[in-house]
């Protein structure tokens, strides 16, 4: 018997293994959070009337869309390095789950060169509303691209032993990981539009 | 048989996920396209955010497997959506009704 039950059988109440209800009660509260900083940005949009800049007249547009291309093609790498590990290639998931890495940090390189020229034209936090809400929504973002870097780096290298002893329970841990990955990348399919494109 | 059946369900979902994922670059690049013809500005956000709201979609039910998941996960979703939406018209109400003698500054 399993020390901790339905790691990977569903319970019958919910029909679902313990890890996906509970990663999926997690980004509830993720929706709360991002929903609450859109909610702001809207509102104080909707109140600066006129005086809010168009995010294109301060955002580089190229730099934008690089970041859109390499954080979707990072969750079709996921999603390939899960699909591996279901048609049990482990060297398939660990290819997959690498590029999904590099791609993570070419992102936060992406990220961190973009705040470096928003300070070198001295565009700080605290400069304008606007400077705000994009450094706040575009940081807690970063963090969380931050903290999957961590747990999915933790899955190709140490984590990934599990795969010898437990191969469905591993499988179902990278199935997790991806759904928090889809989920950040769908919080930049909405950021990326409304700081760069409005 | 049964491997080769697996197989071959496995790699019929991996071409669905190539589909969805070509399919979130085009829109991508739709709504960069949207925004370079410069339409008027109501025009520009139902048409900007109605890409990204496609584009989530289609990474929520197909990437999320939201389509194919149990009915639990959806009620979770759509409570935590009505949560949302209930706190926004808090929000609102108090905003149209400040305390006497204020404002909102923003």
């Amino acid at each position: 018997m399993d020390a901790i039950p339905y790691t990977v059988h569903p319970r019958q109440d919910t029909g679902l293994y313990n890890a996906k209800l509970g990663i999926w009660l997690f980004l509830a509260s993720e929706v709360m959070l991002f929903g609450g900083f859109f909610s702001s940005y809207i509102f104080l949009r909707v109140g600066a009337g006129d005086a809010w800049p168009m995010g294109s007249s301060i955002q580089n547009l190229g730099l934008g869309v690089l970041n859109t291309v390499i954080l979707i093609a990072s969750s079709m790498t996921m999603l390939l390095s899960w699909t591996s590990l279901k048609a049990n290639n482990f060297a398939g998931f660990k290819k997959w789950l690498g590029i999904t890495l590099l791609l993570t940090v070419a992102f936060l390189c992406v990220k961190m060169f973009e705040y470096s020229l928003k300070f070198g034209h001295h565009l700080y936090p605290s400069t304008s509303t606007y400077m705000a809400i994009y450094f706040t929504m575009t940081g807690v973002h970063a963090l969380h691209i931050l903290g999957g870097l961590i747990v999915n780096g933790y899955m190709w290298g140490p984590g990934s032993k599990m795969w010898k002893d437990n191969p469905e329970q591993f499988t179902n841990r990278i199935e997790i990981a991806g759904i928090y990955w889809h989920f950040v990348d769908l919080v930049w399919i909405f950021l990326f539009p409304v700081m760069y494109l409005l | 048989m049964t491997t080769t059946t697996a197989a071959v369900d496995i790699q019929k979902e991996v071409r669905g996920y190539v589909l969805i994922f070509v399919s979130l670059l085009a829109l991508t690049g739709l709504g960069v396209i949207v925004h370079i013809l410069n339409p008027s500005f109501l025009v520009r956000i139902v048409l900007i955010l109605g890409i990204a709201t496609i584009q989530a979609t289609l990474s929520a039910c197909y990437f999320m497997h939201l389509i194919s998941e149990k009915k639990l996960i959806n009620w979770i979703l759509l409570i935590t959506f009505l949560n949302f939406v209930g706190m926004v018209i808090i929000l609102l109400g108090a905003m149209s009704n400040p305390i006497h003698g204020t404002t909102h500054v923003t």
